[in-house]
């Protein structure tokens, strides 16, 4: 891996509710490097939201970060003041939610949001900022007249469009998006990722991409990391986990998908349901679901092992050396 | 309407469970400019007995309105359905309305604000039970709510039935849906994305049981835009775009050999880790408004094949072989060797990789 900008190291974050701590994400370590797309797949509830926010500094209580480090350009992040935080954040990194309606403002125009953005940065020039902002509409494809209009006259993926614009503003290296383009159709979903993929090429920043929709990712991604119950359970390059997923979770996940290709197949999916992150079972998270299950599953936790260049949390492909150093 | 059954399932013999003639929904916006919003447009849609019909489509092509309009949410501006061979809108007394929507029962979206999360599960289930199925004891009604919970795979049902939502998943509270719609002893299920909202390792136990339940004699009118799950488990698909049916056939005739630019568009947006990325998509997938429409193809402006013709005439569903309609200019007019050869040189073919999961 060439030079890291992010380097998050053994993070996790605890939700403190009334029934007791919820360990949300659970020792989570990678790092990405200068223009790499990660995609991070799961289920509701895996903790994948979670982490992409502990990233970001945008976690709020009853969520905080229990142990671990984000380096971000070298500076420890989870260390930093809200004011330094402020500083970096939008600039150095930005951050495209979920749903784009909730995100924006509702009642001011889409060329306010954006002006309040980069003088929220020190950026005073009336003319710059115009400037500015018609450059990054035009590099997400919408036309400049829609500075003028309020979020509601633009459609679903428009919206989306004038999020990923605005993350733009400062050609940030990192831009961390959370299942961006759940809310849209598959025509529009398809052409929404061409596009982040052709401006990532274009602009080099790096992308970490949040979904629930494995293949959404497939052809896009560099590495992809699957999480299951707060925890990371394989971890690889995205080619690789596609051909041959590894972990039971993730071959689950994979044959879980009806294809429009090929002979239509009977497909059975994952049986049983999610863990309650308070009441997770003892052993592999995974075991009461997995169909490799083995006696001691139900005991001793498994550790990420390297097996060919992936990362699995699995005992079927423990390695004599024991677990690895994550890189 | 023609209608030739092609797919196995479906055993039409007479007259179809549910037709619709011409069906128009208009809904008028914008006060006193007075436009109208053309939601649906005289569409023609048959569901036979044991049968999944899909209809596909994105936000805004009118799908759900059809499912509103068969639930009898709100009455069609135009056209006609009948269910059994009885009109829709003579069915007006409160008795036979509730007996219609026993008969003919709706699953929803969205498993976490369709069921009361004040009340245990037991109670909608009766509540329901006692509405559609007036004849019943108190004790049958019992029995029926447990049985349909059973059958939708929440054992053990008595149990169940003492649950409040928030004690269930996702998943199971889908199910619940299912069991209610399942306890009136249904003839056809409109289900509107009945599985989008759930995770995808829950997605595929939904879908295996609409499978089962058609088997157990039950038709599904499956409203989805993840054609993906349409293959899975339709006999016949309509694809819709802005208001209108623009192709129907059976799932294997069309998504095999789709005819209309869209469902080929539709058909190559699917994200599917089996299959590269095809070329550059430069449809930017913005849904049409259907305001005061004029004559015209209403997928034109994003058809990479449109003629001069598309602009002025409406295209109507042609047969293109038996079975298989649909509505395109460019593609009814070319003899039927020729349209398949240019679909057979315009699209890629889908790759069969050769190893493990990606072999099916």
């Amino acid at each position: 891996m060439a030079t890291a900008i992010l380097e998050v190291r053994s993070l996790s974050v605890d939700y403190l509710t009334s029934r007791g701590v919820a360990r949300a994400v659970a020792d989570v370590s990678f790092d990405i490097g200068k223009g790499e797309f990660l995609g991070i797949v799961g289920e509701s509830g895996c903790g994948k939201s979670t982490l992409l926010f502990a990233i970001a500094q945008l976690l709020s209580p009853p969520a905080e970060v229990a142990s671990g480090t984000v380096l971000f350009k070298g500076l420890n992040m989870v260390r930093m003041s809200e004011k330094e935080v402020r500083a970096m954040r939008w600039r150095d990194y930005s951050v495209v939610m979920q749903s784009a309606m909730n995100a924006l403002n509702p009642v001011t125009t889409v060329g306010a949001q954006f002006a309040d953005a980069m003088r929220a940065h020190g950026h005073r020039n009336k003319a710059n900022i115009r400037e500015r902002s018609r450059e990054v509409l035009s590099l997400v494809g919408i036309d400049a007249v829609h500075l003028k209009s309020f979020t509601h006259q633009l459609s679903g993926g428009m919206r989306q469009r004038v999020m990923i614009a605005m993350a733009l503003l400062f050609s940030p290296e990192l831009i961390l998006m959370d299942e961006p383009t759940s809310a849209l159709d598959v025509v529009a979903q398809r052409s929404l990722m061409m596009q982040v993929k052709d401006l990532q090429r274009r602009l080099g920043f790096a992308v970490i991409f949040v979904t629930h929709d494995m293949s959404l990712v497939s052809n896009f991604s560099d590495h992809v990391m699957v999480m299951y119950a707060g925890a990371v359970v394989e971890f690889g390059v995205t080619r690789q986990i596609f051909d041959e997923g590894r972990h039971p979770y993730t071959q689950g996940l994979l044959e879980a998908y009806p294809s429009v290709y090929g002979t239509k197949l009977h497909l059975e999916g994952i049986p049983g349901s999610p863990p309650d992150i308070l009441d997770l079972p003892a052993g592999c998270y995974f075991h009461p679901r997995c169909q490799k299950v083995m006696p001691r599953c139900a005991i001793t936790r498994p550790e990420l092992y390297a097996v060919d260049g992936e990362h699995v949390r699995c005992f079927l492909y423990e390695t004599t050396e024991g677990a690895c150093a994550r890189d | 309407m023609r209608e030739i059954e092609t797919s196995g399932a479906g055993e039409s013999n007479g007259s179809p469970l549910l037709e619709t003639r011409a069906l128009t929904r208009h809904f008028r916006i914008g006060g006193l400019r007075g436009q109208t919003l053309h939601a649906v447009d005289d569409v023609d849609l048959v569901v036979h007995e044991r049968e999944i019909v899909a209809v596909v489509g994105e936000s805004g092509s009118g799908k759900s309105t059809i499912v509103r309009l068969l639930a009898k949410v709100y009455p069609p501006t135009r056209g006609d359905v009948l269910f059994q061979g009885r009109l829709l809108r003579e069915i007006r007394s409160r008795r036979d309305i509730l007996a219609y929507r026993g008969n003919v029962p709706m699953v929803f979206q969205d498993p976490y604000g369709s069921i009361n999360p004040v009340h245990i599960i037991g109670y909608t289930l009766l509540r329901g039970l006692k509405l559609h199925q007036p004849s019943l004891s108190r004790e049958a009604r019992e029995r029926e709510a447990v049985r349909a919970l059973e059958e939708v795979g929440l054992v053990p049902g008595v149990q169940m039935m003492a649950k409040y939502p928030f004690e269930m998943s996702g998943g199971q509270r889908q199910r619940v849906g299912f069991a209610q719609a399942l306890s009136y002893k249904p003839k056809l299920v409109l289900a509107d994305e009945p599985v989008s909202m759930l995770d995808v390792s829950i997605r595929i136990g939904l879908l295996n049981l609409m499978v089962r339940l058609r088997s157990a004699g039950i038709s599904f009118l499956y409203i989805t835009h993840d054609i993906a799950s349409a293959r899975y488990i339709s006999d016949r698909i309509y694809v819709m775009y802005a208001g209108q049916v623009v192709e129907h056939g059976s799932t294997d005739d069309v998504l095999h050999h789709p005819v209309h630019p869209y469902t080929s568009l539709l058909l190559s947006a699917v994200p599917d880790p089996r299959v590269p990325i095809s070329v550059a998509a430069t449809d930017i997938g913005e849904p049409p408004r259907v305001v005061d429409p004029k004559d015209g193809c209403r997928f034109r402006w994003r058809c990479p094949m449109a003629v001069e013709t598309c602009s002025y005439v409406t295209p109507k569903l042609e047969p293109m072989s038996a079975g298989h309609d649909a509505a395109c200019h460019v593609m009814s007019r070319l003899p039927l060797p020729s349209y398949q050869a240019t679909l057979r040189s315009s699209r890629q073919a889908p790759p069969s990789r050769g190893k493990g999961k990606s072999n099916r």
